[in-house]
């Protein structure tokens, strides 16, 4: 492929035509990145096409162009949002310096581990939701579906390009093992756990990308203050594909209780199986799922990682220039949840060692708005069910209540009493049995949906509900 | 190393001295030079007389290298054994007739008391170490003069030899000791101060001379050490000799020594002239070396210049050009050059070698080495390439070296590239095009460098294989590219135009941004694999444990032998056994 062919395929904002190493580096990844999404990329049947956005630029009309693309065609560009004149570190003990437009050697290895832990988790969510266009409850889900999925192998590239920018040679072959390893692969798995979680059906998915994109919002944002500009660039683009993943989990959750609740309302019943909707029961309990793998992306509540990150100015916190303090936190503490003589108290501990733990607590906040929007639309059907959050120390696996058994509730058990109550809490296979049974297969005809799910308030860029959002020939 | 009886100075506290990137390690007034001759020595005196030379130690007390201490009684600093050093040199160029050298002390009744204490002790860590390295070379230059180039050395000790006195005397091939009732040779070093005869003393007792290891822990343990009859059937002195015959002992043993040398009668020796170095701004300039220091990344990049002229037709042409001859002059600047970054430039860790120039000419020189090595100054500019780079192995910087095309790495320059930590080499041309890089391996790759382990640097490089070396050796002649240089183990990566400058910049930046320490014991351990020698224990044991101990609060703490000594106060140790 031709320099001038490469500038055209791949939309960017970063020089590509006159930057030779990039191209290169590019060219000799783009097919295997291609490759990868034929084999690991979603099983669409035959190639249709799908009304997607392609970014071509970032500026406002520019990020959102819609038309019809095949997917392997799709156009994966490399934007970083526009620099800020005389931006300078935010945080940490370069603060106030000029931000990076290259590595310093002292932390290359740290940032190159960032970006590929971040990087990783991009193809592994195209990996877990790949098979899940067979069982879509429409074409506009079907669209959104595809949408997320190019945005990730996007996301994918973003991350490439710093590799291959500002890298080298190791750059270059942390890129390549980005499109080695699979998802739930027994031999060369995804780096974090929770991205080797399978996404089996629709319910998980909108789970997914209402938690566990959300985890990824909090990632990039705290990555959006990166002393290496370049990232922080790349990460505050990232944010604007990411919030319309999150707007699909939200919506689709949404979607299934004001679906569910019409069935309860209607017919004045709480067991709703019969009528094929998803019981609110089992909804909480995908909820509790769900949202205990996404806590455990955040990492050990006590971290020297985290606070090596911050003090060296790579990653700092959520909305870092928002926060009244002085920004090193060389003697500042922060409350940590334990569970310390029979009884969770929280504890201070040194606040730069205690920085995954107060983003996770960003992100529980932030997920507790939403969640209220979901039970305000089972209050408005005069539903007397809410919806909550299970305790932070539920069914964890990383961090020190890994080896707890504690019910949603927050009371501590023993493991007998868990493995006998297990699945009052988390899905159980006969739960998901249930789950699968609703989706038989795909539901495409225009304006159709499946019986689980209510249609969507509006269509994709004004066009309505019944728009051909996929071209299936 | 060390012991004199030297009376508290008051003087400056050279400890309180900061380590910065522009104050030289010895906190003394200028830069250190190693660049000295026969006419400016202010400690020895060097008299020749037909096949034998003298060396005579008179230390001038007020001439130490920084203000604070006296050299009393030939005690010696780094100053005193530059000159030692540029003895043993010019002996070698400048007298091809002398084949036998006498080390002795113009004073009566003392030799030497080793290295001066109030300079130890008031010296940094750095200075401690960048002094015993160079101490230790100058040592391991004189059992090289003796051992290859036909110059054999006779230590006379007229009078007391303590520590660094006698480990100077140790490195000479006979020792030859007044036996006057109170001459002693002695290692007070770990009795009085602390610390280690770490000028190769211990090892040299027990390796070179072989004595008995438990009678060396008694003799390295016992302050007023061994005199007379019993150092000699204890095998610490070959000889000893009475007052009234020790002149007449030392003129014997010369001659008897002098008669084993090959070293020619009648050739004429050439003149080391004083070597012409500019130091302008961060630039310093030679005839055939520039480096550029490059403040931010810690690094100096190093520029060698391939040969101006072809080289001389015949072996007659050779001493005619004297210090000019290109391999010559070059390993000169190339070494002043380590040496000045050693002393002068501590916070710059990273050595960038590249070079430019002719690769038939620098081949044309190194065949001209191999065809006419019998020539006695063929034979010394060889072995002191040799010399240069055991130097090199031995320098606590980490060493990277460029093969770009225009680049002249054949033969005995070649080993530069093998020497270095990491090698790149360009892969194709640049992007403007033109020639690729090549290099040339030689004979001289194959023998004539070995390193202090007595490994060449390709053997060093192909432990797991042992055809590695015979693979290698069939390429001899031929114009090696990237691929095959990396596939016969001459260099490490071989990034293409592409990559080439990002990953330069890279492993500098790595290599800034590591512990200096830690990449100086790593360094240290992975350039000398494979078998060891007396010299890499030297280097590598001796070394190791002195430094550490002069660390240590039992040395140089505030209640440390080291610290206290001459005060009349008693050290105070921290018994516990590490
Ligand atoms: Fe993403
Ligand atoms: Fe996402």
């Amino acid at each position: 492929m031709s320099s001038v062919d490469l500038n055209d395929r791949i939309p960017n904002n970063v020089d590509l035509a006159s930057d030779r190493r990039l191209q290169r580096a590019l060219e000799q990844w783009q097919p295997a990145f291609l490759d990868w999404w034929r084999e690991m990329g979603p099983v669409a049947g035959a190639a249709p096409e799908a009304y997607l956005r392609t970014a071509i630029s970032v500026d406002r009309s520019g990020w959102a162009n819609f038309g019809f693309t095949r997917m392997p065609d799709y156009r994966w560009g490399v934007f970083l949002a526009d620099p800020e004149p005389d931006r300078r570190i935010g945080f940490g003990d370069h603060r106030g310096e000029p931000v990076w437009q290259r590595v310093p050697g002292d932390y290359r290895a740290a940032l190159r581990r960032l970006i590929v832990i971040q990087g990783d988790t991009e193809p592994a969510s195209v990996e877990q939701q790949r098979h899940l266009g067979r069982t879509c409850p429409s074409g506009y889900d079907l669209r959104n579906l595809f949408q997320i999925n190019v945005e990730e192998g996007r996301h994918l590239w973003a991350m490439v390009y710093l590799l291959h920018a500002y890298f080298g040679r190791d750059g270059r072959e942390e890129a390549q093992a980005l499109l080695e390893r699979r998802s739930g692969d027994a031999d060369r798995p995804r780096i974090l756990t929770a991205f080797n979680e399978r996404t089996p059906d629709w319910l998980a998915l909108f789970m997914f990308t209402f938690l566990t994109d959300r985890d990824g919002k909090f990632q990039l944002h705290s990555l959006a203050e990166s002393a290496f500009d370049p990232l922080a660039r790349t990460c505050r683009f990232m944010l604007t594909e990411e919030a319309h993943h999150m707007f699909v989990g939200i919506t689709g959750l949404a979607r299934v209780v004001e679906r569910t609740c019409e069935v309860m309302r209607t017919h004045r019943t709480d067991d709703v199986r019969p009528f094929g909707v998803i019981d609110l029961p089992t909804f909480q309990r995908y909820l509790n799922f769900h949202f205990s793998v996404t806590l455990d992306l955040f990492g050990a509540e006590i971290s020297t990682n985290a606070a090596g990150g911050y003090t060296g100015g790579l990653k700092g916190r959520f909305h870092e220039s928002d926060i009244d303090d002085d920004h090193r936190l060389d003697h500042a503490t922060y409350p940590v949840l334990q569970w310390v003589d029979g009884a969770f108290r929280r504890i201070d501990f040194p606040a730069l060692n205690a920085l995954n733990e107060r983003l996770r607590a960003d992100f529980v906040a932030d997920v507790e708005t939403g969640l209220g929007r979901i039970n305000r639309i089972i209050r408005s059907f005069g539903v007397d069910f809410q919806l909550a959050l299970p305790h932070v120390a539920f069914n964890r696996r990383v961090g020190m209540f890994a080896d707890l058994d504690v019910t949603p509730e927050g009371a501590v058990i023993d493991g007998e009493t868990w493995r006998r109550r297990e699945a009052e809490w988390l899905p159980s296979e006969s739960d998901r049995a249930y789950i699968r049974s609703l989706m038989p297969e795909a539901v495409t005809e225009p304006g159709k949906f499946a019986n689980w799910i209510a249609p969507p308030s509006r269509g994709i860029n004004h066009h309505p509900i019944d728009f051909e959002y996929v071209r299936l020939d | 190393m060390v012991a004199s009886k030297v009376p508290a100075v008051a003087g400056p506290d050279l400890e309180s001295m900061p380590e910065t990137t522009t104050t030289p390690l010895h906190s003394g007034r200028d830069p250190i030079d190693v660049r000295t001759a026969p006419d400016r020595y202010r400690h020895w005196r060097l008299h020749v007389e037909g096949r034998i030379a003298t060396l005579a130690l008179d230390v001038d007390e007020s001439g130490g290298l920084a203000p604070g201490y006296e050299l009393k009684l030939n005690s010696y600093d780094l100053g005193v054994d530059i000159e030692l050093a540029d003895a043993v040199q010019r002996l070698r160029f400048e007298h091809p007739e002398v084949a036998a050298v006498v080390i002795r002390s113009a004073r009566e009744r003392v030799f030497c008391a080793g290295a001066n204490i109030r300079m130890l002790g008031g010296s940094n860590h750095a200075h401690k170490v960048a002094f015993c390295k160079f101490t230790n070379e100058t040592r391991c230059a004189i059992e090289d003069a003796s051992a290859y180039s036909g110059q054999r050395y006779l230590c006379a000790i007229n009078g007391t030899a303590a520590g660094g006195g006698y480990e100077l005397a140790m490195a000479a091939d006979w020792i030859l000791l007044v036996d006057d009732g109170s001459s002693a040779v002695s290692l007070p070093e770990v009795a009085l101060l602390g610390v280690l005869p770490g000028t190769g003393g211990l090892v040299r007792l027990v390796d070179k001379r072989k004595v008995r290891r438990d009678r060396a822990d008694f003799f390295s343990t016992t302050e007023e050490g061994v005199r007379g009859r019993r150092a000699l059937e204890w095998g610490l002195v070959d000889e000893i000799a009475p007052s009234s015959r020790f002149d007449a002992a030392v003129e014997t043993r010369a001659r008897a020594l002098a008669a084993t040398s090959d070293r020619p009668r009648a050739a004429r020796g050439i003149r080391l002239r004083d070597l012409e170095r500019r130091i302008e701004g961060e630039r310093i300039r030679y005839r055939y070396v520039e480096a550029d220091i490059d403040r931010e990344m810690r690094a100096c990049r190093i520029r060698i210049e391939g040969p101006a002229g072809a080289s001389p037709a015949d072996i007659d042409g050779l001493v005619p050009a004297g210090d000019a001859f290109w391999p010559l002059a070059l390993a000169r600047e190339i070494e002043d050059l380590i040496l000045h970054l050693r002393h002068n430039e501590p916070a710059i860790g990273t050595l960038v070698m590249a070079s430019e120039g002719d690769l038939d000419a620098v081949a044309a020189y190194d065949a001209f080495l191999l065809a006419h090595r019998a020539h006695w100054l063929v034979r010394e500019i060889r072995l002191y390439w040799k010399r240069l780079l055991k130097r090199i192995d031995l320098t606590a910087r980490s060493l990277l070296a460029l093969v770009e095309p225009g680049s002249c790495f054949a033969g005995f320059l070649l080993e530069l590239v093998l020497a270095a930590d990491r090698g790149y080499m360009l892969e194709g041309p640049f992007e403007d095009g033109g020639a690729e890089a090549v290099v040339r391996l030689t004979e001289s790759n194959f023998g004539c460098f070995p390193g202090v382990n007595g490994l060449t640097r390709l053997e060093a490089r192909g432990l797991d294989d042992e055809e590695a070396v015979s693979r290698a050796r069939r390429q001899i002649g031929r114009d090696l590219t990237a691929a095959d240089a990396e596939a016969h183990r001459l260099v490490t990566f071989t990034p293409d135009d592409i990559d080439w400058e990002d990953e330069v910049r890279i492993a500098l930046e790595e290599r800034a941004a590591f512990s200096p320490d830690a990449l100086t014991g790593l360094e240290a351990s992975l350039r000398c694999p494979g078998p060891e020698t007396m010299e890499s224990r030297i280097f590598g044991r001796l070394t190791a444990w002195q430094n550490w101990i002069f660390q240590r609060p039992n040395a140089v703490g505030e209640r440390g032998a080291l610290t206290l000594y001459g005060t009349g106060a008693r050290a105070d140790f921290d018994r516990k056994r590490v």
